[in-house]
Formats: C-alpha cells, structure tokens, sequence
C-alpha cells in the first residue's frame, strides 16, 4: 500500500533581515528542518510539539501554503513541490486544513452558507445556485449545524459551532487529506469532546486521511494511530501510538510524557523527572542533536554527531544515541507508560 | 477543612454586571473556605465565573464596575466592605495574584526588576538599594538563572517559562499569606506547565502560603490542588477533597467533565462522553437547575427548583447542589465509571431508576 | 544602530538633492514672474532686463543653472543669493533660525504639556461632562484657521489695539539675546495660536490612547500590587500610553518649523516663514529654494529622531 503523502527532506528556514531598504540576511529560523515521514490512506497520524518545533509549518508545507526551502512533497506519487496552476488547483482540491481559532478563521462579513459554498464557487462544482445550497446544507447536517441556519454569520454561533463550519468547509470537496492544526485547543473542555467525536465519526464515513495536529498529548493518544514527536524542526521519534505512549524511546518523548498533568491525583506525588530550561530559540539550534541541550541522557556524541531516525525493537524510530530503557521510562514518571 | 479559622471565607458572593444587553450574572451566590498552607483548586469552564471570583476577591472588578453583594472575609476584615484604599494595603501584601498571560501581564516599558521593585517598595519601607536586593533574591527564589544580570532585563528578553516565573516571583515580594493564581500555566507549553506547577509547589512548601489555583485543566488541578471546588454558571455546583473528586465525584458535571476528557493511558476505543449542549448565557439563565438542560439525568421538576450546595451522606466535608438523590448519584457515577455512556447507565440503574429521583 | 543612523542620513541627503531638483525644476517650468524684470523695477528697459538676467546666470541654459545650483549647494554649502538684495541666502536664513525655532518649541511646549493634562483628565472620565466639553472645545480649536485666531487673539489680547490690553501685539517681537524679558512676553499671543489647534489634536490623541492603554493586562497586574490608582494611571498607563503621542510631536515640530508662515505673518515675527513669503511675493528663487530645502531638512531629521527615539521608548523595538 503506497503513502498517500510522501515528505522527503523538507525544509523551511525564515530568513531574518536586517535594514530598511536594502535588507541583508543575517540568519535563519529553522522550523523545519529535514523531515521526512509518510502518511499512509486511511490512517491519523498525530503531530505533537511544543512551541517552536515546526508542526504548524510543516502542515503548512504539505499543503503548499508556504514554499519550502528544499525537499520534496509527493501526493499520490506526484511532486507536488513544483506544480503550479491548474494543476496543482486540482491537487488542492483534495487536501483541506481545518484551523486553530474559530473566531478569527472565518470571514466575519459572510454568511457561513457562502462560507462552507465557497470551495464549489472556487473549483467551479454545483453550478446552480439552488445545488449549492443543498450540497452546503447537507454538509451542514452532517457536522451537526442546524441547515436552517444557512444564511447566518459567524458571530451568532459558538466557538464549538464555529469550528464544525470550519469542518463543514473543509469537507465540501470530499478531500482525501484532512489536516487539522490544533482544531480544539481554543475549545472549552466539554466542547472538545463534542468536536473530537465529530471527527473520529466523519474519518470513518469518508474515509479521511487526517493529519491531526496538537500540543495536548492525551487528545493525540485519543485520536491518533500513528504519532510523530517534533522538536526544534525534525522528527525525534514517530511509531503507533500505543508503542510511543507505552514504551517512549527518545528522551524528549519521555520528558513530554511525564509532564502532562493527568486528572487522577493518585498519581500526585509520584517521581518524576522534570525538564530543566526552556526551549532554545529556533533560529539558533543546537549542534547535531538538538535536545542534548536538556538532555539528561547527553554525551559529548550527542553534541557532534546528529542521530537519525532508527527503528528500535520497541515499535517506533527514534532518533537518539541513547534511547531510553524500560528503567529510565519508569523513572522519569511517564504517565502512559504500559 | 480543618477546624482552625480559615485564612479566606467567603460568603454567598455574588458579582453582576449591568450591560447593554442586561445585567450578567457572573457570579451567583458562592461560598468556600481556603485554610491556610492548603491549595484550592477552582475549575470550570468559560462562563463558570471562576475568573471574576478570583478578580473580585482583590477588589480588580471594581474598575470594570462590577455590583458585588456577599462577604469575603480575610483574616476578619470582609474586603468588599473595604474602600479602595484599605484595600490597596491587602493587594500585592496579604494578597497577591498570578495571571495567565505574563507577556501582557508586565508592563512592556519596564524593566523586570523595576517592577519588582515597584512591588516591593509598595509595601515596605526600604532603601532602592535594600528593594533591588529583595528583587534579586526573589528571581532566585523561583529558579531564574544569573538572577543579578536578569533583573535589568525586560519582560520581552525573558521566555514563556522565565516571564511566569519572575510574575510569581512579583507577587511574592511581600510574602503574602495568599497567592491566587489565574490560570497561571494555560498559556505555557506542557514541559514548562510542569516546571511552573513543581515551582508553585515548593514554593507553598517553603513559604507556607495557601494557594488559590482557577484552571479549566482538571489535569492541573490534580496536581497541584488539595481541594477542589467546580463552578458553573456563576455557582459552585461541587466542592469536596481532590482525592473523591476524581475518586467520587457526585455532580453530572463533574461527571461529564472527566468522562470527556481523553485519557493518556488505557485503551483508545473507549469513546469521549460530551456534554451535550454548551454552557448558559450569565443573562439569562436556565430557570431552577442552571444545568438541567444539558444533564443526561434532570427530572421535569428540576426546571423549577434551585438545588442548594448540601453536604453529601456520609461525607461531611463533601458538598453538591444536585437535585437527584444521593444513592442514585452513586450507583449511576459506578455505571459512568464502568464505561457506559449516560444513556446506558440510566438504563442499568433500572426502570424505576429515575423516579427516585426526589428533592 | 550607529550604522542605522548613517543609512538614514545618507538616505536623508538622497532625499535633499531630490528635494532640490524638485523646487529648481518647478520654479523654471511654471510661469511665474519674471526675476529680472522684477528687479528692474519701474524701468521696463529690455536691455537692462538683458543685462539682469546674464547678471543672475538666469541666461544660460538649464542645465547648466541646475548644475551650478546643486554644485553649489552641495559642495560649497552655498545656497546662493537673493535676487533682490543679493545678501546671501544661507545668512539670511540662518539669522532668523532662532526666530522660527522660538516660535515653534515654545509653542511645542504649551501644547504638550496642556493637551496631555486635558487628555488624561478626560480619559480618566470618560463620557462625563467634563470629557465632552473639552472634546468639544477641542474641535472648536482644531477647526480655528491660525490665520483668524492670530488675528482674533490680536483683538482681544493686544496691549496696542486689544480690548483687554495684557500681552504685547504684532510687531514687537524681539530676539532673545536682546531682551529676554520681551522675547518672552511677545511670543505669549503667537505661542497660544500655534498651541490652540495642535493642544486639541494632542487632547484627544492622549485621551484615546490612554483609554485604550488602561484597558491592558499590565495595568491590572499594577492594581493587584497594591498601586495607588494615581501610581497606576500616571506611571503604568500613560507610559504605555504616551509612544504614538512623541512620535507625531516629533513630526509635527519638523514640518511646523518648515511652515510658520502664517502665524509669522499676522504677529511680524521675522522668522524664516515670512521670509520665504516675501521671497514667492518677488519671485527670489535662491531664497525660495533655500527656505525649501531649510524645510526638507527639518523634517527628514524629524523623522529619523523619532524613529530613533521609538527604539528607546518601545524596549521591544530595538534596531539590533
């Protein structure tokens, strides 16, 4: 079964200026920074880092909302880091994103009728003005909205409501790619819950490939099969979800996993082994790997040499000259470990 | 609770807002005891009022003219009663607060230690140089590296992490007897979430102060919290230790909160349990019940009758506003628990189930 | 930001050979009298006129003036001479710098200091009847052409021609190092023309400003120290508030010392305004031209001190 998204090498440095007028280059922010992964059809694959590590940018990368530096994106076999045109508007078609902050990424002047129709004005699909409407408010039905509140404006709805439209739009051209950049986070907990089923449900019935991005670790173990561990640009460890949360291999891994507060106070007082420091800036990482910074498993290897991603017998890559023992997972404190 | 006289007792508080649209009911009538050295953790949603409370207890909604009715009594004095200036002696003194997002919570145009020293020098009658002093030693105190050389720095040099940091280490300054922190962690990455909360921990430890701790994360509050109090719609609708809490819990909003959150560990398969519905307008509120339109249990007479905060049987110190009798509360949390959705536990609780339910 | 501020002077220097390309161009494209026969006088002599215009260089061709002109300018710092009078225009405007300058800072001055104070009054009570009077008087005073209030204030204030004859009237201007006390009271009328209108427009920036300022996370945050409110609005809110404010001071001294020309006029101040003024009534090019680039200049400093001085008012903006 081949991928249905194929990364190679990507790569994505911001440029920093200096000067008004004539500006000179005096370095780069590296948010992505080689990656490579596929996505396979059918499947969720989860995103997590925290801020900095390039998750957002490298779904912006896949979607081509933002050109990368280097490297090579292929959708169904097909580079698509050169299209232009026409071509690569009916490769779009087929890949949809779906946003973090339901109140700033819907036009607040349109009706969320001409909102979710928009894509069919756009690709030049039901033509007929009474069509669109009913394709617009069976997609409505399907997200849960109320059909009759077609001609609406987003103001009137829900921070919960308002990102169902957003899914509602994303799903109006049948898009086999779904990626979805921290669809919850500004969601109220109880809402979450809601939009979270609304799209384990609509995977199913459409058969979505989704890329789910997030920082909450407990919504990517619920949604994902697969999840790929971000830090300071690349991919530090990327397998199932079970052998990831229950066996984690690469150091930050394990330090992300204890961190997260679990709502069960038995586990309150439980040793743990925090991460000291922040997270240095992106746009001066450090050498070869760069979590030895923090490491508490660094040696001097970790500063010269960059590991890479290598299949370890616990079920996911993991990128690290030291990875963790079964040992050092309990002592830490992660919390999913199995 | 212990038996010795609570540091902070608030009594049937309520806060409105008088608005174009009508009056918000942000608060309704909450009533809770911090003791002193032990750590409250205030949950809710948006909507809940947990923020305004907080807000209130210092006299901060005031400026945004807010009507406030009830007592907040500390150390004897009730503050709403306080002017703005008997006031000002409590705030950043007895009293301080943390908020969520240190990047806008610091004056960008100061220096950090300007700032602290500002706190400093607000309530102690020192020297700038013995002021500056204490401004070093508190960015030590909560863990902020080469301290001396930081201090002149500005709130933009510092990370996420440092800035939450030197706001805790501000309302230290005067070691206050109470620290109230707003969603202190909610802006941070998880890593560093974890650092602040060990830090607010220790702190506690050393300082022997109570914490007030407002977050939507029941994670958080699991953490950190020894008692736990859930608000909704302006009210407290469960209160009790964090160990039944989670272990016990006797609302179905407490109910619904932690069976829709996903879980780190166990199986993927089991399903997210939303709350149906979304949370009221502070307007106009559902009549009798605030949540009845949203539970999976309410009875037609719970559209007319308020429940009040009872203590639940058998423990004291335990308290719900829920109209639906005790046992049936616990037999349907032991189905919830089991895995079974609302639906099915009404269902399993039996056909004469519900009837039960009496006020 | 040493190496900013070269960019931006050399930047400037681009901008003042445009600048005087610019004026030179207009000034030989549009009809306007003719120099030479303006000189001549009452004796409309066509060899005399002739005489005149080889006399000023005025004969050659344009080019070659232009070339003269610039070179002269830019090499020798010379602005060149009158047509009228033939003093040299550098001189003529460098002795009444200090007019101008009087004039504007002083007014500077009183137009801060008294639209700040009404603008934080009124912020601070927003909607009263306070708040809308002085918004009110505020348009009223932004609405005042300078010229009719020049002269409006002459009639009630002058102690010449007045009603309530307090202040001295026009004409009685007198440079600072003769008499300061004079100086001082004869700038009194022309101060407050110049503060009245921009005192409005400061009052109401200051107000907007600090509303929104007070509405911010930090000024909370300063409550919850245990601030006195004074503390909290003077020191946290209009620090915050105040950057947009010196930004435009800046820039509306720099074009204002470019452009006293009315408030010169009605009061006789022999500023460089008036002389530009009676420099366009004889068609005197150099002193134009001169008056001009003098203008440019004020405003391309202008700008390049407030940039500059935002880097320090906004610790977030600091040019690496």
């Amino acid at each position: 079964m081949s991928a249905l998204v194929e990364v190679r090498d990507l790569v994505k440095h911001f440029p920093i200026t200096k000067g008004i007028v004539f500006q000179k280059r005096v370095g780069a922010v590296q948010a992505v920074d080689g990656v490579s992964f596929d996505i396979e059809p059918g499947e969720t694959l989860g995103i997590v880092g925290e801020t900095g590590c390039g998750k957002s940018t490298t779904a912006r990368l896949i979607m081509r909302l933002l050109e990368p530096t280097s490297g090579r994106v292929s959708f169904e076999g097909e580079d698509i880091t050169q299209l232009k045109g026409s071509r690569l508007k009916a490769v779009r078609r087929e890949m949809q994103m779906i946003f973090q902050d339901p109140y700033s990424s819907l036009n607040p002047r349109k009706t969320i009728g001409s909102i979710i129709g928009e894509p069919f004005a756009i690709h030049g699909l039901e033509k007929g003005e009474g069509e669109r409407k009913r394709a617009v408010q069976e997609l409505m039905e399907t997200v849960g909205l109320n059909p009759e509140h077609y001609n609406r404006y987003p103001h009137e709805f829900s921070g919960g409501q308002r990102q169902r439209i957003g899914v509602a739009r994303a799903l109006a051209l049948k898009p086999k790619l779904l990626i979805a950049d921290e669809p919850v986070s500004a969601l109220d907990v109880s809402i979450q819950a809601q939009v979270l089923n609304l799209l384990r449900d609509l995977q199913r019935e459409f058969g979505l490939t989704v890329v789910f991005i997030a920082h909450d670790l407990s919504v990517v173990r619920h949604m994902c099969d697969r999840v790929a561990v971000m830090y300071l640009g690349k991919i530090v460890e990327i397998g199932p979800g079970d052998a990831l949360y229950g066996f984690p291999r690469h150091p930050y891994t394990g330090a992300l996993l204890s961190a997260v507060p679990v709502a069960d106070p038995s586990h309150h007082g439980q040793e743990r082994r925090l991460l000291s420091g922040d997270v240095p800036s992106p746009a001066n990482p450090p050498s070869a790997c760069r979590f030895h910074t923090r490491c508490p498993k660094a040696q001097e290897l970790c500063s010269t040499r960059e590991p890479l991603l290598e299949e370890m017998d616990s079920g996911t890559r993991a990128a690290c000259h030291f990875p963790l023992t079964r040992e050092e997972v309990g002592e830490i404190g992660v919390r999913s470990a199995g | 609770m212990s038996t010795a006289e609570p540091l902070l007792r608030v009594e049937d508080l309520r806060v409105e807002f008088h608005t174009e649209d009508g009056v918000v009911h942000a608060v309704d009538g909450i009533s809770y005891e911090i003791q002193r050295g032990r750590t409250l953790g205030i949950v809710g949603e948006s909507g809940s009022g947990k923020s305004v409370a907080a807000l209130t207890t210092l006299g901060l909604t005031r400026a945004q003219g807010a009507h406030v009715s009830g007592r907040i009594l500390f150390e004897g004095r009730d503050l709403v009663a306080l002017s703005d200036e008997e006031l000002r002696s409590v705030r950043g003194n007895d009293i301080a607060m943390v908020f969520q997002d240190p990047l806008s919570a610091l004056h960008p145009f100061f220096k950090v230690g300007a700032q602290l020293i500002e706190a400093v020098v607000a309530h102690q009658d020192v020297s700038k140089a013995q002021a500056r002093a204490r401004a070093v030693e508190l960015l030590g105190l909560v863990g902020i590296p080469d301290p001396a050389r930081r201090v002149d720095e500005f709130p933009h040099e510092f990370s996420g992490g440092m800035r939450q940091r030197a706001m805790i280490a501000m309302a230290l300054a005067n070691e206050p007897k109470l620290l109230i922190a707003d969603e202190p962690t909610t802006a941070l990455d998880v890593t560093v979430q974890a650092q602040i909360l060990a830090l607010m921990e220790r702190l506690q430890r050393e300082l022997g102060m109570a914490i007030v701790i407002i977050t939507h994360d029941l994670g958080v509050v699991a953490e950190l919290a020894d008692d736990i109090a859930v608000m909704y719609a302006g009210r407290i609708v469960e209160t009790t230790s964090a160990e039944l809490l989670f272990d016990r819990p006797e609302h179905p909003y407490t109910w619904g909160l932690l069976k829709s959150l996903p879980k780190l560990e166990g199986s993927r398969e089991e399903p997210l349990v939303p709350i149906s519905g979304t949370p009221p307008s502070l307007i106009n509120r559902p009549t009798g019940c605030h949540f009845h339109p949203r539970c999976p249990y309410s009875q037609p007479e719970h559209t007319r009758i308020d429940p009040k905060l009872e203590p639940v049987l058998g423990e004291p110190r335990h308290q719900v506003a829920c109209l639906l009798e005790s046992e049936l509360r616990g037999r349907l949390w032991q189905e919830l628990r089991a895995g079974r959705t609302p639906l099915e536990a009404l269902a399993a609780v039996g056909p004469d189930g519900p009837s039960e339910a009496v006020s | 930001m040493i190496r900013y501020i070269i960019r931006r002077l050399l930047w400037g220097v681009v901008l003042l050979i445009l600048v005087s390309a610019l004026t030179f161009l207009f000034f030989r494209i549009f009809p306007t009298a003719s120099p030479a026969q303006l000189r001549a006088g009452r004796i409309q002599n066509p060899k005399i006129i002739h005489e005149i215009n080889v006399d000023l260089g005025l004969n050659k061709p344009l080019l070659t003036q232009f070339w003269i002109y610039m070179k002269g300018i830019f090499l020798h710092f010379n602005l060149g001479y009158s047509y009228y009078s033939s003093a040299p225009v550098k001189e003529l405007i460098l002795s009444r710098l200090s007019d101008t300058v009087s004039l504007v800072l002083g007014g500077a001055v009183i137009w801060l200091l008294s639209g700040l104070a009404v603008g934080i009054i009124s912020a601070r009570r927003p909607r009263s009847r306070l708040d809308r009077f002085s918004m009110g008087g505020a348009l009223v005073l932004v609405s005042a052409p300078e010229y009719w209030l020049g002269l409006i204030v002459l009639f009630l204030f002058a102690s010449d021609i007045g009603k309530v004859r307090i202040f001295p009237g026009a004409g009685s201007y007198v440079g600072l190092t003769s008499d300061p006390v004079k100086w001082f009271t004869s700038l009194i009328l022309p101060w407050l023309v110049v503060a009245a209108g921009n005192a409005a427009i400061y009052a109401r920036l200051m107000r907007g400003s600090l509303i929104e300022t007070m509405s911010e996370d930090y000024i909370r945050t300063a409550r919850a120290k245990g601030l006195s409110e004074r503390r909290v609005v003077l020191r946290h809110g209009v620090r915050g508030a105040i950057n947009p404010i010196l930004t435009i001071l800046g820039l509306d001294i720099g074009i204002l010392l470019g452009s006293s020309v009315l408030v010169e006029t009605v009061f006789e101040i022999p500023g460089i305004g008036l002389l530009n003024f009676q420099a366009i009534t004889h068609s005197d090019f150099p002193i134009v031209q001169g008056t001009v680039l003098i203008a440019a200049f004020f405003i391309i400093i202008a700008n390049i001190v407030v940039d500059i001085a935002y880097a320090y008012l906004d610790p977030r903006v600091r040019y690496q």
